[in-house]
């Protein structure tokens, strides 16, 4: 069976991301810290103090960082649960029409 | 891109505020509008923001050795423009600033101009250019994604800069070359996973609602223009 030209799209898209991401993982040595936190230390490096701390905490509003697991998850479920739904929607309309047209014919 | 709590003086803080309340409050009447005059796009509204909270959940590995997350404003801000892109990249960053400890309420300004504004401002030039163009909606939303994540970075190489040289007097070139390795350097990959998964939702869209590309298509560059 021949594949759609959008099944192709989709398989070769996958592909190099999943090769980037592995590559980088294998082959690039670093402990992949997070760029946010380089470029505070970057700042420092060049002479910059960070003139407040996080205030939030101080003002004993700090969530523990065991969470932030957790809250991330949260964060991806709510864009990932609206994205799904929407497809899942647009198919459903598809199969829909689908039907109508063929029971019309 | 998240810059931290401390990391920004107040002034710059005020400054980056300044200009990003206009595009905010442009955005926010633009997106009233758009709920009250087309209710129907709902969906490509929450959808949009959906992209935002999900695409700038990932932290992924770069080839400079350290981590860093794309940003998920492209479909936003070819859909709606940067007003919109602005509004909703402020949820997300609040989302992140309140319970995540990334960014900071006084950074809020200058990572949502970077992030909201500039960046995905840039996307929408390319998208522009490339439809313009007749390149396929793959091609154009490879660009926009990518360039508006790419350019986020560079916004914020340019503000954590510019920050440092009045503060310690710093040379710009030098300071500059550092950051932009720090964060924009980091990034390409990145930009181009970003370009590559949203070139292939706009594919899945070319086929299965191809009617929302008018959305796209009516959408205009200049984001104090709130007509819809």
């Amino acid at each position: 069976m021949a594949l759609s030209k959008n099944a192709k799209i989709y398989i070769a898209g996958f592909t190099i991301i999943a090769v980037l991401v592995i590559a980088t993982l294998l082959l690039v040595p670093g402990d992949f810290g997070g760029s946010d936190d380089a470029g505070g230390s970057e700042a420092e490096a060049h002479g910059y103090e960070p003139w407040t701390d996080n205030w939030m905490a101080d003002l004993g509003f700090e969530l523990p960082g065991e969470t932030e697991s957790f809250l991330f998850a949260v964060q991806a479920a709510i864009g990932a649960i609206i994205i799904g739904y929407f497809i899942g929607v647009n198919a459903g309309r598809k199969e829909v029409a689908e039907e109508k047209s063929k029971n019309e014919a | 891109m998240h810059i931290m709590e401390g990391y920004l003086d107040p002034i710059w803080c005020v400054v980056w505020f300044a200009v990003m309340i206009p595009f905010f409050v442009f955005g926010v009447i633009k997106l009233r509008k758009i709920l009250a005059e087309h209710p129907e796009q709902k969906m490509t509204v929450a959808l949009s923001g959906a992209f935002i909270f999900l695409i700038s959940s990932l932290k992924l590995p770069s080839v400079t050795g350290s981590s860093s997350h794309p940003t998920g404003t492209g479909i936003a801000v070819v859909f709606y423009g940067v007003g919109v892109c602005a509004v909703l990249s402020t949820i997300v960053l609040l989302f992140q600033a309140l319970l995540l400890a990334h960014g900071g309420f006084t950074t809020l300004g200058a990572n949502c101009v970077s992030m909201g504004i500039i960046g995905p401002f840039c996307g929408l030039v390319i998208w522009k250019l490339l439809r313009k163009a007749n390149a396929g909606v793959f091609v154009s939303m490879f660009g926009a994604a990518a360039i508006a994540d790419l350019m986020t970075y560079v916004v914020t190489a340019l503000q954590m800069t510019l920050n440092v040289m009045t503060a310690t007097g710093g040379d710009f070139i030098s300071c500059f070359a550092d950051f932009m390795s720090v964060y924009a350097v980091t990034q390409v990959p990145l930009a181009i996973v970003e370009g590559i998964i949203f070139g292939m939702f706009a594919q899945y869209l070319s086929t299965a609602r191809p009617d929302i590309f008018e959305i796209a298509d009516s959408n205009q560059i200049n984001p104090f223009k709130t007509e819809v």
